[in-house]
Order: structure tokens, then sequence, then C-alpha cells
């Protein structure tokens, strides 16, 4: 018997029963649509994590001078007099897993505005500083590279010194007054919140690390580089450049250690990456079990049209069907079920994804992958139990299928 | 044209089916069922046979091993020169496709099912063009009489015309032989006659028939009785001088709807 009849008659045996073909596909349909939009919300999630994580600067390393040995007491990390504007600009143009580059100067000291003041800690930074730490302006402008470059006497707030020392006026265009010298303010950070340790991120004054260094500390070497790798999957190969740079242009030998220490954020990005990733295998998994239970619909539905239709089958056999032809004709059938309702099921979840997407403001994505293995997990299923079914059928004997009441 | 020519198999001379010492047991629950003890019998090319016998005979588990349905205990059943008791399961299905037509008594067609679709079930399982196998069906539903009901359902036929269409089902793969068990006994007397009309009809374009019933009149429209009693043959005659259907209908009085007009 050819396929295409095979087809036509499935199709008619389902439309002779429609509502019940439906409700069998029901259970597909939804088994489908549930793990595309398990997926999707588990993807989105996933990417919404990876996002947040990237916006703390997760690809950021941070290199620190090494810490100085004196008679055997060392004095701790950022101690020693190692980094300098000039390895700093190595790493910009040697690096190419490097995307950005900031040399650090820190200075302490009281901010002064009018009758108020505040201590805080002010930042030296190169005018890139803000892309690296995923951070931005909420008023005004951050400085130029013109900027560093000339030691301009400008500084930006964060919001917790701009509330101290302007309370109620804005600080843009104000001139403040950092430890002797007078500087502009240009521009305000947005809020950061406090870190991990509970610090206060938004105590703090970001000006150019060379106003810092000449006007402020007097001090001619760099407290750290910030640098952001390209991608948070290049930190370690940004690791692996800058150490193997910084060896060779401090001409340390083989056999010595590192004058210096690379810290960075990865396995934060890591965990957090595995998490969601349990989390959407977790959420298809629970998926995967309404999709099984809807095969097991198919299998049931399949059952009692087997035993509904004895007799057909035992008038195509008396006709000259053999086994194979009864067999197919059920497990087609059972197929044509589980294959419209995954069609039905895809259209279903993506539609759902995208409605959850939009109402809900959570990010979801659908990825060709998440479809079609939905899909051929219908297909799948209704091969597998629709075969116990329709093999059951093409074992009947002739004359016990006709004379069935 | 015959049905006989459009097959134009090669084994005219030897008899049709050969039947011989063919035993039939079953098993119904703890007791073992002796439903034939011994059949013998030879059917010729062109024979319109009457089995008959009272309920329980065995006749009727006869037709279905003639019919392919069912497998013999023991015996030789041996039809156009193939020893049938020997085959596979799916080598019966082909002999039941191409050499063997089967009418039922309760018609047995597919509900929902145009009289069309019903007719054109059996070229479903050979290989055959979607055109070819409509105008055999056609054809077929056209020596029935039915020419213009091809679309009707079951449930829009009377009970005749549905007879009538599992006869041309029967008929579609132009068979070696047309079985047919107890074709008349769910119809009324006059069609009853009708349907033996069309068998005549079609014994005369050659084609061997075989028909199992308990009624003698019935009976009286083929040309050979066989008459089973406890799963034997207890006797086997030939009838001479048939009724002749189309005569029969025409004394029969008209009792239908059409008098009721």
């Amino acid at each position: 018997m050819k396929t295409l009849n095979i087809l036509r008659s499935a199709f008619r045996a389902l439309r002779r029963n429609k509502m019940r073909s439906f409700l069998t596909m029901l259970g597909i349909i939804i088994g489908v649509a549930a793990v595309i939009a398990m997926l999707a919300i588990g993807q989105g999630a996933e990417y919404s994590v990876k996002q947040q994580i990237a916006s703390l600067g997760t690809n950021v390393l941070i290199v620190f001078p090494g810490s100085q040995q004196q008679g055997g007491i060392r004095v701790g990390a950022g101690s020693m007099t190692t980094l300098t504007e000039a390895d700093a600009a190595a790493i910009e143009k040697e690096c190419p897993a490097v995307a950005y580059v900031s040399p650090g100067a820190r200075s302490g000291g009281q901010a002064v505005a009018g009758n108020l003041n505040w201590g805080t800690s002010i930042e030296g930074t190169g005018a890139n500083y803000l892309e690296i730490r995923k951070w931005t302006i909420e008023y005004g402008e951050f400085y130029s590279e013109q900027d560093v470059k000339g030691a301009a006497k400008v500084c930006v707030l964060g919001q917790t010194v701009a509330d101290n020392l302007f309370p109620e006026s804005s600080p843009v265009g104000q001139t403040i007054r950092l430890r002797n010298m007078p500087a502009k303010v240009i521009g305000v950070l947005s809020k950061k919140g406090q870190n991990a340790m509970g610090q206060d991120q938004d105590d703090i004054i970001l000006a150019p690390y060379t106003t810092v260094l000449r006007r402020l500390s007097h001090f001619p070497y760099l407290r750290q580089i910030t640098v952001s790798a390209t991608s948070p999957t290049s930190i370690a190969e940004a690791e692996r450049q800058i150490r193997e740079l910084l060896r060779m242009r401090h001409k340390i030998e083989s056999y010595e250690q590192d004058d210096f220490t690379i810290r960075n954020q990865s396995d934060l990005a890591e965990t957090a990456t595995a998490t969601t990733e349990i989390l959407t295998i977790l959420l298809a998994s629970i998926a995967g079990v309404s999709l099984l239970v809807g095969g097991i619909g198919i299998m049931n539905i399949m059952l009692v049209s087997v035993t509904e239709r004895t007799r057909e089958i035992g008038i195509r056999m008396s006709v000259g069907a053999r086994g194979r032809d009864i067999l197919s004709q059920f497990l087609i059938e059972a197929l044509v079920l589980s294959l419209l309702g995954g069609i039905l099921g895809i259209a279903l979840g993506v539609g759902g994804s995208l409605a959850i997407a939009k109402l809900a403001k959570w990010p979801t994505i659908v990825t060709a992958f998440s479809i079609i293995l939905s899909f051929g997990f219908s297909i799948a299923i209704g091969l597998f139990f629709g075969f116990y079914p329709a093999r059951k059928a093409a074992l009947l004997n002739p004359i016990d299928a006709l004379r069935y009441e | 044209m015959s049905a006989l020519a459009d097959r134009g198999e090669p084994q005219r001379n030897g008899p049709l089916i050969q039947i011989s010492h063919l035993v039939k047991n079953y098993q119904l629950g703890e007791v073992e069922v002796h439903a034939l003890r011994g059949i013998s019998l030879d059917v010729q090319h062109g024979e319109f046979v009457a089995i008959m016998g009272a309920s329980g005979s065995g006749k009727s588990t006869f037709m279905n091993i003639l019919g392919c349905l069912d497998i013999p205990t023991k015996g030789t059943y041996i039809l156009e020169d193939i020893d049938v008791s020997k085959l596979t399961r799916d080598e019966l299905a082909h002999i039941r496709n191409s050499k063997i037509g089967f009418v039922f008594q309760g018609f047995n067609l597919l509900s929902r099912t145009s009289a069309l679709e019903n007719v054109e079930l059996p070229l479903l399982y050979c290989a055959m063009t979607n055109t070819e196998r409509y105008n055999r069906a056609v054809s077929a539903l056209d020596k029935v009489g039915l020419a213009d009901r091809v679309h009707h359902f079951p449930n829009q036929l009377s009970g005749g015309q549905q007879q009538r269409v599992a006869i041309a089902r029967a008929l579609v793969n132009n068979p070696s032989i047309v079985l047919a068990d107890e074709p008349t006994g769910n119809l009324d007397s006059r069609t009853s006659v009708e349907v033996m009309g069309i068998f005549q009809e079609l014994n005369r374009q050659g084609i061997t028939i075989i028909i199992v019933t308990h009624e003698p009149d019935i009976a009286q429209f083929t040309r050979r009785h066989i008459v089973f009693r406890d799963g034997k043959v207890r006797s086997d005659k030939l009838n001479p001088v048939p009724r002749v259907a189309s005569e029969v209908l025409k004394e029969m009085p008209v009792i239908d709807e059409e008098a009721e007009e």
C-alpha cells in the first residue's frame, strides 16, 4: 500500500473522530509547547544573568604591583613600585585579547565644596574606565582622552559624594577643592550601590589618572591597571598575554616570581552560568515529562482505536492486507497525531515565549535547537507509543478480528 | 469480456480447488471442538456450489478455510496448484488479495466510507495507479447495478444495495473464486433473490462461486449442493435444473416501497 494512500486514510480516520484526535494531540501540543517555552525562558534567564554579570565587569582583570619584601617582612600586595604608565600603554598595544586598559592611581583626601566637605577616595583612571566597569554617567559627561593627556583639573563625582557636597544644587559645572587643587565637576556617575563586601561604590571621586599622579599624590607609579578582556571567555587568554608581556618588560628570569599580581572575577561568572544552565535543564525536564504524558495519551487512544476498529482490521485483512499494512496504517495514524501535535505545539510554544517576553518583560530566547529537539521528540514519541497498538492490530487473526463484536 | 478471460491464468485443466482429509479442531476453553472431521472434495472452474447444513455442521469453518481466513489443523487445501495449507501469513494475505473474493452475511463494509472506496479497498493492497483503481472499482459497481450509487455511504444504502457493494468488492480483483457466507442471511426474500440473480449472472460469465446457506430455497439457484453434517460431507449432488432468479423475480409480488407509493 502506497504511503500517500496510507496517509490519506490516516487523515480520514482522524477526521472521523475530530474531538478525540484533537484532545489526543493536545497532550503533545502542550508537551512540545512547554518544552519550547521552558527552554526559551531558561535560555533567556541564562542570557540575562550573563548580561548582569557582564555589567558587574566580569571580564575585568586588575593588575596590581607585587608585594614588597624587606628583610623577611612582606608589606602586602600593591606596595611595590613596578607598574608604570608605559606598562599600561604596552598592554593596550600588544595584547590582542585585551579590549580596554585604564591605568589607575589613587589619593585619599578631603573634598570641599563651599562650606561642605567630605572625606573620600579619589581614583585616577583612564578615559575609558566607564566602558571597562560598565558604568554610566547620570548627569554631565566623563573626562576625555584630551583631559587625561593634559592632566586636566576636572573630576566626576559618585552619587554619595554628590549628595553630600551638593545636597540642594546640581554639582555639574561647580568647582570643588581636592586637597589643595581646585577641580571642576563635569559629571555625576549613576548609582552603583554596594559591592559584594558591603562597600559603598558610589563614595568615590573619579579624575584623570595623570591629574591624580602629578597634582595630588606626586607618586610616579601606578597603583593598578584595570583591563577588560574582549569577552568573558577570553579572560584566561588576556591574563596569559599580560603576564608574558609584563615578565618580559620587567626582565624577570624564568626562575623568578612575578613582581605583579593579576586578579579576575571569572569564578563568579562561571558559577552563575552553571546555575542558569542547571535551571534550564530542570525546566526542560519538567516539560519533557509532560511530553511523555502526551505520548502515553497517544498510546492510550491508539489502543482504544485498535479495539474499536477490530472489525475494520478484519475486513482489511480479509481483502488482502498483510500484517505490515495494518501496522503501517496505525503507526502512521499515531505519527500524524504526534506530528500535527508537534507542529501546533511549536507554534504555541514560540507564540507563548514571545508573549511571556512581551507581557512579563522576561527575556526569552527560542533557539532552532529547541524547535528541532521538540519536533524530533514528538516524532519519536509517535513512533514509540504508536508501535505497540499498531503491532497489536497487525498480529490479529483475520477470522478473530472479523468475528469481533 | 468475461472475468475469466481477464485473469488469463494457465491451469485451466485441473480442478480449481482440491481438498483432501481436511480437519479443523478448536480449543474452546477446556473442550476441544471437532469442527471438520475429514473433508475431501474438488471444485472445478466455473462451478456454482451451495454448501448447506444445520448450524454447527462446520460449513462456516470450511468456508473460512477456503477463504484463507483460517488454517486447517490437518489435511491439504490446494487452490490453483498452490498448497495453501503450507503458506505464511503474508502469503495467505496475498492469496486473499489476488485469488479470493469474500462476501459476508453482515456485508462487512467500512462505515462512513463511500461505496467506491469500499470497493477500492482490495486494490489498495496491490500495486496499481489511482486511475486504474478508480476505473476498476467503478466497473465492478456497474456490474452489480450500482453505478449510480458510487458516492453513497453504507448507511445511505438498503441492505440489498450494501450486499451488492460487498459483491462488487469481492469481484474487483478478478478473483479465481467468489466465496459467500450466508449472503442472503440478512436480506428479505425479494432482495435475496435479486442477490442470487447477480451471482447467477456472474457465474454465467465464468466466475466460480461457492455460497454457504441454510435455506434450501436459496440453494435452488445453484448447480451443485454439498450438505455438511457434524463436520463431514453427508451428500454431494448436482442440481441439474437450477431456478433462474430473473424468472422467479417476475413472479414475486412487489411488496416494497414502490408498491406503497
